[in-house]
């Protein structure tokens, strides 16, 4: 085991207590994982992008690559596919992209099953993920996650992973059964993905009753873990984020929110260095939102059980720099700020 | 799940395999899952197993509503003109005009049993949509149809008709608009409301159990055929040929399936678009034609044969019909091509065309242009598939009367119907010239 860093911080989460892999992310404190579509609008852009996120406070990426028929997205992520493909991505300036992408941060390949499948394969016999996955590894990619591929058909990719040292990140519904989470929790590495909500991604104003559901639930699977715990889907401000992390989560993924950023830079027609700023304050709310969660979950509820999310608000964080932030300069922001009465 | 067992004929309830051979399986979001395992619990228990006489409730509205059996006719004028006993299984006669309400009326009712309040479908042609609809107003339960744009300016009248059936239709604007994008949105839909919803999916697609499914509910396709072709004491017990046009594959599946056993030889045709060819610079194939010129991928749920680019990018499928429009094909015809049970065939559009209006002449039979691209095979190779064959004639034409004319216009169909009459009166042929009717003598 390598790479140990501050055991006792990621002791105190349950979380591994030797963080390598997209585990690391979250060893310091509550993490803040962005997700964005790889080549949208360009390669160029998406490096810039990845690196102004890293600096603004992101623990790990998402790093989306595109497929023609994203079945689990919601509109924002679509376009931002329709962009990426447009532009030209394909799997293998993925990887190029990724290589050139110079940040600590893990990053994750988001894909769909059969690009993973295609990757590298011949003409004759069946196709295999071992060539992606080999390819992935190469180009420093650290976890995979595929939003089509239940656990249930996910072991010719797992021991692909195993054999080349990446994480499989596994997602969770609020409809996922008690065996469908034990049976996800023996494969998953990396973290678990919590997705917050029925549906598609997308940005919400409002967080999910049935996030506090989920997280209450892996609260009793929280032993077994072995993993920590992310929580996506929805989330589009600091606030958000607090209170996802005073729930319990370990962390807080965020997508269509920054997709929105980037396509609104290609409508606008602004420079990829404006966008790039933006992202990165944007970032920095998140993070700010996620780690002042995480100190209101431990001081409302010992235990991480703090689902409804501590009354008490910690003025110096989440939901202040939400606000500040819909009063700056894109008010089409839909921040949550105190306007809901979520949990 | 031996090799030398038949385990997609197997009845009863055992633990299904998801998978036909090395195609199937079940490739859907994590948040779907508990609902497909719900609904093959449902598919054990009332499909299956026939609890609370489920199967006998089914086949009692296919009689009285669908106006089931539909008759196995001898095509008096093709048996001549091929020298060839030709007989038509007249699914066109099924209410609503094709095959399509044997699977929608049985998912919805299942639907129903399973206390679902609402339903959801996809729809290429618009034929599913309407039996969707059909079923769902005959069943008093609330239905939305997801159809791309461009289908929806291509089939109004079947837009119309689920319109007056009281189903909301919901147009589908990402990529070309149509049956690709249809099925991704609806899926979106159903994860999003898959709690009090049930997707009644078209065609034998997507995850596991929905091709099993969507079979069983059309196998009294070939069921009745396989009745029908012995109660006329020939001399054959079975045909030689069973041929059915294929798109996602319903009607193809639910002609052989009952004759999987027999010695039949079983021809799925496919649309040859206008080239087999992909351009994959372009991401678009000019045909529909997964089995033939597919390659085995990902694609809605499951592994089966997909027409994609060399990095798995799904590509636009294309055909004159709409209802065979689509980039992917079910996974057990995929399973069935391979170990060679089914042979895969494909024509092109004119061939298609030109099908259809023959068909429509010597018959009195105005096929679905899908329809239309089984007998194009026929007229091709009538004196390779033996002394008797079986057509499934999975729709009728009327949904396709605009595309036709406009398609016959475009293109020189020799054997077309004198339009002039059109020209004089509105110029609604778009300055197209029509060459004379040849009546059936145009080879």
């Amino acid at each position: 085991m390598t790479a140990v860093t501050d055991a006792g911080a990621a002791g105190d989460e349950g979380v591994a207590e030797t963080a390598r892999g997209m585990a690391r992310a979250f060893a310091e404190d509550a993490a803040f994982v962005p997700y964005l579509v790889a080549g949208d609008p360009s390669a160029e852009a998406t490096v810039e992008y990845v690196e102004a996120l890293v600096e603004g406070g992101a623990d790990a990426v998402e790093l989306g690559l595109p497929f023609s028929e994203p079945i689990a997205e919601g509109a924002t992520i679509q376009e931002g596919i329709v962009r990426a493909l447009e532009g030209g991505m394909t799997p293998e300036r993925y990887f190029e992209l990724v290589e050139r992408i110079d940040v600590d941060a893990p990053i994750a390949a988001m894909t769909y099953y059969n690009l993973i499948l295609q990757h590298g394969s011949r003409s004759e016999g069946p196709p295999s993920v071992e060539p992606f996955v080999a390819r992935a590894a190469e180009a420093g990619v650290e976890g995979v996650i595929v939003p089509d591929l239940p656990v249930d058909e996910a072991d010719p990719l797992r021991a692909a992973c195993d054999e080349y040292g990446l994480d499989l990140v596994f997602i969770v519904a609020p409809t996922t059964t008690d065996e469908r989470l034990a049976a996800a929790l023996e494969r998953v590495s990396g973290y678990l993905y919590v997705q917050a909500r029925l549906g598609t991604t997308g940005a919400r104003e409002e967080t999910s009753d049935r996030t506090a559901e989920s997280l209450a639930r892996l609260e009793d699977h929280d032993r077994e873990l072995g993993v920590p715990t992310a929580v996506g889907f929805g989330v589009s401000a600091g606030e958000h984020a607090r209170r996802v992390t005073a729930a319990g989560a370990d962390g807080v993924i965020v997508g269509s929110a920054l997709v929105d950023v980037v396509a609104e830079g290609v409508e606008r027609g602004r420079p990829t260095a404006a966008v790039a700023d933006e992202l990165r304050e944007y970032a920095a709310e998140f993070k700010r939102g996620a780690v002042a969660g995480a100190g209101d979950g431990k001081a409302g509820a010992p235990d991480g059980n703090g689902e409804t999310g501590a009354p008490d608000r910690d003025g110096e964080t989440g939901a202040p720099d939400g606000d500040a932030r819909q009063d700056g300069p894109e008010p089409r922001l839909r921040t949550g700020g105190g306007t809901d009465g979520g949990p | 799940m031996s090799t030398g067992r038949d385990p997609e004929t197997t009845r009863g309830s055992g633990d299904l395999d998801p998978r036909f051979g090395r195609y199937g399986g079940q490739y859907v979001p994590e948040a779907l899952m508990p609902a497909i395992e719900e609904l093959e619990d449902a598919y054990r228990r009332y499909v299956l197993d026939d609890e609370d006489g489920f199967m006998d409730d089914f086949r009692a509205r296919l009689r009285d509503f669908g106006g089931r059996p539909t008759p196995l006719q001898r095509a008096d004028r093709l048996s001549e003109r091929y020298d060839t006993e030709v007989y038509l299984k007249r699914e066109d006669l099924l209410h609503g005009g094709a095959h399509k309400l044997n699977n929608a009326l049985g998912q919805a009712l299942l639907a129903q049993y399973m206390g679902k309040e609402r339903i959801i479908a996809e729809t290429g042609a618009g034929q599913h949509g309407t039996a969707t609809a059909m079923a769902c107003s005959h069943l008093g339960i609330d239905c939305e149809v997801y159809m791309g744009r461009t289908d929806i300016n291509r089939q109004r009248p079947n837009v119309f008709r689920m319109l007056a059936n009281g189903a909301e239709v919901k147009p589908v604007d990402v990529g070309r608009g149509t049956l690709k994008e249809a099925i991704s949105q609806t899926m979106r839909d159903w994860a999003e409301t898959v709690e009090d919803t049930h997707y009644v999916i078209g065609s034998i697609v997507g995850p596991h159990p929905f091709p099993r499914l969507v079979r069983d509910f059309q196998a009294i396709i070939g069921e009745e055929t396989r009745r029908q072709f012995r109660d006329r004491e020939r001399v054959g017990d079975s045909p030689d040929a069973v041929l059915a046009c294929a798109g996602g594959g319903s009607n193809t599946m639910g002609a052989f399936h009952a004759f999987r056993p027999d010695d039949v030889d079983l021809y799925a045709v496919e649309a040859g678009g206008s080239t087999l060819a992909v351009d994959e610079a372009a991401g678009v194939a000019p045909n529909s034609a997964s089995l033939s010129t597919g390659s085995e991928g990902v694609l809605h749920g499951a592994r089966t044969r997909v027409l994609q680019d060399g990095d798995g990018q799904v590509v636009e499928s294309h055909s004159v019909s709409a209802g065979l429009d689509y980039a992917g094909v079910g996974p057990e015809l995929a399973h069935l091509v391979e170990t060679g049970r089914v042979r895969a065939v494909s024509v092109d559009d004119d061939a298609a065309l030109e099908a259809f209006h023959r068909l429509s002449q010597t018959e009195g039979v105005i096929p679905a242009l899908e329809t239309a691209h089984a007998f194009a095979y026929l007229e091709r190779h009538h004196d390779e598939l033996g002394e008797e064959v079986v057509i499934n004639v999975s729709g009728r034409g009327d949904k396709d009367l605009e595309t036709v004319l406009e398609e016959t216009a475009a293109r020189d169909v020799e054997n077309a119907p004198d339009m002039s009459v059109f020209e004089a009166t509105d110029g609604v042929m778009g300055g197209g010239h029509l060459k004379d009717a040849g009546g059936d003598g145009s080879d």
